[in-house]
């Protein structure tokens, strides 16, 4: 029951902070801490667990929501492996940016607002954690959407914020639009919406590939969008305009996680698709070199973390995609701690500067140790720096990518890693070294937001140790489990365990290292007012600024010609065709009948009298026919 | 014999019917009236229902017709100009009134106007007013009452109705002094 | 021999005669006495059938009718005069304030 306990929490503490604790902000923001703090304490003893019985069997708790013949959907929670390294990263990593939030977001306006609708996310986050089913799944799903809506569009007083947030939620909703047409797919070939129950049809070979492969696409929509995955990786970075935390929230731990964390849950079903599985690998490995190259286009420090993200994301994806669900899901983790460190770094660094250029910055590492200190070694743990916990992560994706014979994927990633390597180093010469560019008096930010830099950045560290080779049994077997099947039929075409690979674990370390130097070198002079890559390549930095131009091509070709034509054709059809005929007509049908009808309230009595004698007479005609 | 009245009493039902319909003076209609009602209770005693006959004479004859003279003399109206006396639908409601009259003959020209006979024979019938009178205190109290009611508001309608003028100069008077 | 069908045909005449004055004059008074002939025109309908299917309902009824028709013509000759009093006509077609 522990396990409801869980999801209840966060709702009724959400409902909460917004009917009753509205105008009483130390009491939401406790309240919102505290529920996120209960969920991680309710989580801890399963994870305490886990490493002794890395082979657990799966906990399924459900009741029967709708039951309706040729239809049963359930409510019900079910733990497993996976779901308890995810429920973990939620409520870790959520409980640290809750507290963070607390000296972030103080003295702001919609306080209260902001900590109900964090809970309100905690909860249809778990929720998705917790799912037994595809309809249950895909209702938190919707919700984790309108929590993300909700908190991008937070400053809704902004135009940018409110179209940032109205551009996630379009763009989830196309991506969301193949995930239901997959469950479909899934419950017509099935009958069931149940994991468990979908992997024994799979597991008996009751469905064709075909259909499988359909249904492992759509749902892989799904995923896209949530995860931000080309081509819809538009909305990301433009959800930056929400508070620094919620970009942490959304990025390290939960939101975009949801669409990796959706695959590794469905991961029988790619196992069974192979046509699939190329088709997300490709995506996974496209995205994450695209979005590396942007990221070295950009100022904004939360922009180029953004475009870090995506690159991640792309990796996680590519692992799924060449079979390496563990992999993936380790990436996921150590991702969710370092990446959650970076955003919340990045926020204490605009906290103290007051603005988000980094241009406008430079030699912070004086002013604000503890910030640069904790950032630079979550950037080193992003670009995958022995023996960080990035690198350990890193190094499963690209060997589990190697051994599956696809080099250009492979060729792909390491030039990912290396993009990755001179970005952040450039990132972290500029803003905390080189030339002092900031305006007024920068300083460290509270404890109440440096302390959980401290704890993440220990975890950043050290967490790559749990996928640590000589350990036994480590991460990957506990994923190894999860992956391999809910049932122990053994993972078809997915070999979710890999070896260290010495040979690509050194040839990454030392692209890693290159691309350091190189970052280093170059971003590190004195005396450097702006990006050099400007005047040595203007026209690959404009491309690369301008995000491959993908943006602006979606402005002019989706929403000005397909959305503006469709605006105008329903427009005209509206103005035309339902108000001036069919409203207007019917208004005008009942008026004209209206002016004829009272033409018969003559007042005299004797027109009713004829009129009724009439009636008389029709009735005796009908009866004299009748009889 | 029988049916000589019968034929006799008929004819001058129906002349003096069309000639209170058809006459300018509400006057001579309403003599034409009581010509016409004089039959009809004539008629009654063809259907041997010398009661009916006795209660169309003094209801109908005796108490409508003197109302209805009553009210024409006190509203003067007897002399009124009757120019155009025929109301304006004049041509549709001749119409309706002669297919009417042609559904009628034919439902009663096919006979399919009958019914199972009753259980009062000529030999009962024969004491009419008893019987009627037995059956209205017995069989048919409770409508018989109704009816009486019926009449009494009726009674009391009709002198509000009438009486309605009589306050109004009281209050002008009182206010004019 | 008499037969139910001749007083049936000399009330339905009687009847049609009286719709016809409902229906055709303007005079008020006259209207109210055109009803009186419809009343008439039913009684003796009904009092044929009682004595021809040898019933005593149809008797009874007439007995009713009567009283009816007497309480009406209170009341209509009633209102009439009022009408009379305030309006100063027995026009019926002037009396259609009730039009749209």
């Amino acid at each position: 029951m522990d396990i409801w306990a869980l999801l209840i929490i966060p709702l009724v503490v959400s409902v909460f902070i917004a009917l009753v604790a509205r105008k009483n902000e130390e009491l939401s923001s406790y309240v919102s801490i505290g529920a996120v703090i209960t969920g991680f304490f309710i989580v801890l003893p399963y994870v305490l667990k886990l490493p002794g019985d890395p082979n657990m069997h799966p906990i399924e708790q459900a009741f029967t929501w709708i039951d309706i013949p040729g239809l049963k959907v359930e409510m019900g929670t079910l733990i497993d492996p996976l779901s308890i390294i995810m429920l973990f990263i939620v409520t870790f990593v959520g409980s640290l940016i809750h507290i963070y939030s607390r000296g972030y977001m103080h003295g702001d306006p919609g306080y209260s607002r902001f900590f109900a609708c964090l809970s309100l996310f905690i909860f249809a986050m778990l929720g998705i954690v917790l799912s037994n089913n595809l309809i249950m799944i895909y209702i938190f799903w919707e919700l984790v959407g309108l929590a993300s809506y909700l908190l991008i569009g937070y400053y809704y007083e902004k135009p940018s914020a409110a179209d940032a947030a109205k551009k996630a939620f379009l763009v989830n909703r196309i991506g969301d639009f193949g995930f239901i047409l997959g469950i479909f797919v899934i419950f017509y070939a099935t009958g069931t919406f149940n994991f468990i129950e979908i992997e024994q049809h799979i597991a008996a070979g009751h469905v064709s590939s075909g259909t499988l492969t359909l249904a492992a696409l759509l749902i892989f929509c799904g995923a896209v969008g949530k995860s931000a995955q080309f081509p819809l990786h538009v909305w990301l970075p433009d959800a930056m305009e929400g508070p620094t935390p919620v970009s942490a929230l959304i990025h390290a731990a939960t939101m975009v996680a949801a669409g990796v964390y959706m695959l590794a849950r469905t991961s029988f079903l790619y196992a069974a698709a192979p046509d699939a599985m190329v088709v997300v690998a490709y995506i996974g490995g496209f995205t994450a070199l695209m979005a590396a190259l942007m990221a070295l286009g950009q100022k904004d420090i939360k922009r180029i973390i953004a475009f870090s993200t995506l690159s991640s994301l792309g990796y996680m994806v590519l692992a799924i995609g060449v079979g390496g669900t563990g992999a993936g899901m380790f990436y996921l983790a150590t991702h969710a701690f370092f990446k959650a460190l970076l955003f919340l770094g990045a926020g204490s660094v605009i906290h103290a500067c007051h603005s988000n250029d980094i241009w406008e910055m430079g030699r912070l590492y004086p002013k604000m140790k503890a910030t640069a200190v904790t950032f630079i070694l979550g950037s080193l743990a992003m670009v995958g720096m022995f023996p960080f916990s990035g690198f350990w992560s890193k190094d499963e994706i690209l060997s589990a990518t190697f051994e599956s014979g696809n080099y250009f994927l492979f060729a792909m990633g390491v030039l990912t890693a290396f993009i990755t390597a001179v970005f952040m180093s450039k990132l972290v010469a500029v803003t905390f070294f080189g030339e002092k560019k900031y305006h007024g008096h920068p300083h460290e930010s509270p404890y109440v937001m440096t302390v959980p830099l401290m704890i993440l950045a220990v975890f950043a560290v050290i967490a790559g140790f749990a996928g640590f080779p000589g350990l036994e049994p480590n991460f990957g077997s506990f994923i190894h489990t999860a992956a391999s099947g809910l049932l122990e039929h053994g993972g078809r075409g997915v070999h979710a365990e890999h070896r260290f690979n010495f040979m690509v674990a050194s040839l990454s370390t030392v692209v890693v290292l290159g691309g350091l130097v190189l970052g280093w070198t170059i971003y590190s002079r004195k005396g450097m007012k702006s990006d050099v890559m400007e005047e040595a390549l203007p026209f690959t930095y404009k491309l690369l600024e301008n995000r491959f131009y993908i943006d602006h091509i979606y402005d002019t070709y989706l929403v000005g010609w397909l959305y503006n034509g469709m605006a105008r054709i329903l427009n005209y059809i509206e103005v035309n065709i339902i108000i001036n005929f069919v409203i207007n007509g019917m208004a005008y049908f009942t008026r004209q009948t209206g002016k004829g009808l009272r033409l018969t309230t003559t007042g005299q009595l004797q027109n009713y009298a004829f009129v009724m004698v009439g009636g008389v007479l029709v009735l005796m005609i009908i009866f004299a026919a009748i009889f | 014999m029988e049916q000589l009245f019968f034929y006799i009493f008929a004819l001058v039902a129906i002349v003096s019917a069309v000639l209170v319909v058809s006459v300018r003076n509400a006057v001579h209609s309403a003599f034409y009236l009581i010509i016409c009602l004089l039959q009809v209770a004539a008629i009654f005693i063809l259907l041997r229902s010398p009661f009916l006959a006795a209660v169309q004479v003094f209801i109908y004859v005796g108490a409508v017709m003197v109302l209805f003279l009553f009210a024409v003399m006190v509203l003067d109206i007897g002399r009124e100009k009757t120019k155009d006396y025929i109301h304006s639908q004049w041509l549709p409601a001749v119409g309706v009134i002669i297919a009417l009259l042609l559904v009628l003959g034919y439902l009663v020209k096919g006979g399919k106007l009958s019914a199972e006979l009753g259980i009062y024979n000529e030999a009962v019938l024969a004491k009419n007013t008893e019987v009627i009178g037995k059956a209205l205190f017995t069989q048919y109290i409770f409508p018989f009452e109704v009816v009486s009611l019926l009449l009494l508001v009726a009674l009391v309608g009709a002198i509000v109705l009438v009486m309605k003028d009589k306050t109004r100069p009281r209050k002008n008077n009182g206010v004019g002094s | 021999m008499l037969t139910i069908s001749h007083y049936l045909i000399l009330s339905f005449i009687l009847f049609s005669i009286g719709v016809a004055g409902v229906l055709l004059r303007r005079n008020i008074i006259i209207v109210l006495m055109s009803l009186e002939l419809i009343f008439n025109s039913v009684n003796i309908s009904l009092a044929a059938f009682s004595y021809y299917l040898q019933s005593l309902n149809g008797t009874i009824f007439v007995v009713f009718n009567i009283t009816v028709a007497a309480a009406e013509v209170a009341i209509g000759l009633a209102i009439l005069v009022s009408v009379y009093r305030t309006r100063k006509t027995v026009n019926v077609e002037d009396l259609d304030e009730m039009r749209y």
